[in-house]
């Protein structure tokens, strides 16, 4: 399983991975806001949090639709289904090394577009620690509609358009969290916890559905 | 070991593609598949290999009198070779040694080794997308000796191969018979084995299996 992990990894980062698409797209998206919105510092920083949020998980949605896709094209999923090795590890190795080389980069670069958004540094702290904690769920659902959606040609919007509802718990308590940090009536944990056990969840639920998706697309 | 099917069917749209296919395969033997485009050698093979699902009937790998589930058993070389352009040919032949290792089982060749017996010695190091497509479908080749499985699946193996690469595969095939293992092939052209059971498909005409 190392050996898969190591592989997808490599392959994020040569030619045609696309790790570095995902953090262009969140500098855009989130670079954008400060001249759309104006100058009104206090503002800026109010929004900040649910902005970055925001970029990341579209950001995160992008290359997810390749997860098996990839693998597809190429014939290797064919005897990734043949393993003995459950077809459901399989997949949270794939979606571990996924969230490694497309996820983890947007929560190293938070705190560098936060600067944008004039944010203050407990928020940019709570701001990258949800989002450490929550893109890890967005890639679980993910890979879901990755798997649901991996025999269409041009499955890439249908993918993020799929699990875009699944997000918004997320979304929802990562925001919140991020939020409620610099807020002070509002407390920090009960979302965050909130945030750990969707992630927990669909640690879970997201490579089950993926392997019987899978299964179930063969042709 | 024992790797048999029964009474096999199988459905693509409305009709059954085939019916009844039966065969059985001891240790050594070699099952070739021959008939016209579209009469449901490639089905057939995705079916043994656990690829799809079959209509009626049961594919069964039998080792030592304990029963395994007969996909793991196999090893299966489609239309598409199962290798990353951007890796280097090394990098997709460790992987997939180290991906389908299994505890307790006949190891496989190490990389340089396999390299040399489908006569591509010197160039693991170039990415696999450099190679030409017979050169990767030689490597792809490969993958079969790096990690051991007692029964290869092959769905025309030989396309894109010139001749010499036909007899250095044949010479392949040969050597995992003789080590007791057996094959399954979807063949146009004859793999100069010898001493094999032969099935003609004929689609929705339901073939009888000579087998």
């Amino acid at each position: 399983m190392t050996a898969l992990l190591l592989r997808d990894l490599r392959l994020s980062i040569r030619s045609g991975g696309g790790a570095l698409i995902g953090v262009l797209f969140f500098m855009a998206v989130v670079a954008v806001i400060p001249f759309g919105v104006g100058p009104d510092l206090n503002l800026l920083s109010r929004i900040g949090p649910p902005i970055l949020w925001i970029g990341a998980l579209l950001a995160s949605l992008l290359g997810l639709d390749r997860l098996f896709q990839a693998d597809r094209e190429d014939g290797s999923l064919d005897l990734m289904l043949m393993q003995e090795t459950p077809l459901v590890f399989t997949v949270f190795v794939k979606c571990l090394a996924h969230w490694l080389s497309h996820s983890l980069p947007l929560v190293i670069a938070s705190p560098l577009l936060a600067l944008f958004m004039n944010m203050d540094a407990l928020s940019v702290g709570a701001t990258a620690l949800t989002l450490l904690v929550g893109t890890p769920a967005i890639t679980f659902i993910g890979a879901a509609g990755a798997a649901v959606a991996v025999s269409l040609p041009r499955g890439g919007l249908l993918v993020s358009i799929l699990v875009l509802p699944l997000t918004i718990p997320v979304l929802i308590f990562g925001a919140g969290a991020a939020y409620a940090a610099t807020q002070d009536p509002s407390p920090f944990l009960p979302p965050f916890l909130y945030l750990i056990a969707l992630t927990l969840i669909f640690a879970v639920i997201g490579p089950l559905a993926a392997a019987l998706a899978l299964r179930a697309s063969s042709d | 070991m024992r790797f048999e099917a029964q009474a096999l069917s199988a459905r693509r749209g409305e009709d059954l593609l085939f019916r009844d296919i039966s065969f059985a395969l001891e240790d050594g033997e070699a099952l070739i598949v021959t008939g016209p485009n579209g009469s449901g050698k490639s089905t057939l093979l995705r079916v043994l290999a656990g690829l799809l699902p079959q209509e009626e009937g049961t594919v069964r790998f039998v080792d030592g009198g304990e029963e395994r589930p007969a996909r793991e058993a196999c090893h299966y070389l489609g239309h598409r070779n199962a290798m990353k352009r951007e890796l280097t040919v090394e990098e997709n032949l460790t992987f997939w040694a180290e991906f389908m290792a299994k505890e307790g089982a006949a190891p496989g060749m190490d990389i340089d080794e396999a390299a040399e017996a489908v006569g591509l010695s010197g160039i693991t190091h170039l990415p696999f997308g450099y190679l030409s497509a017979g050169q990767q479908r030689r490597m792809a080749m490969a993958k079969l000796l790096v990690a051991h499985r007692p029964v290869w699946i092959l769905d025309e193996p030989t396309a894109a191969l010139d001749v010499k690469a036909d007899a250095m595969f044949a010479g392949l095939c040969q050597a995992h018979l003789a080590a007791g293992g057996m094959l399954v092939a979807a063949t146009h052209q004859p793999l100069g084995i010898e001493s094999v059971k032969s099935l003609v498909m004929k689609g929705f005409e339901y073939g009888e299996a000579l087998a």
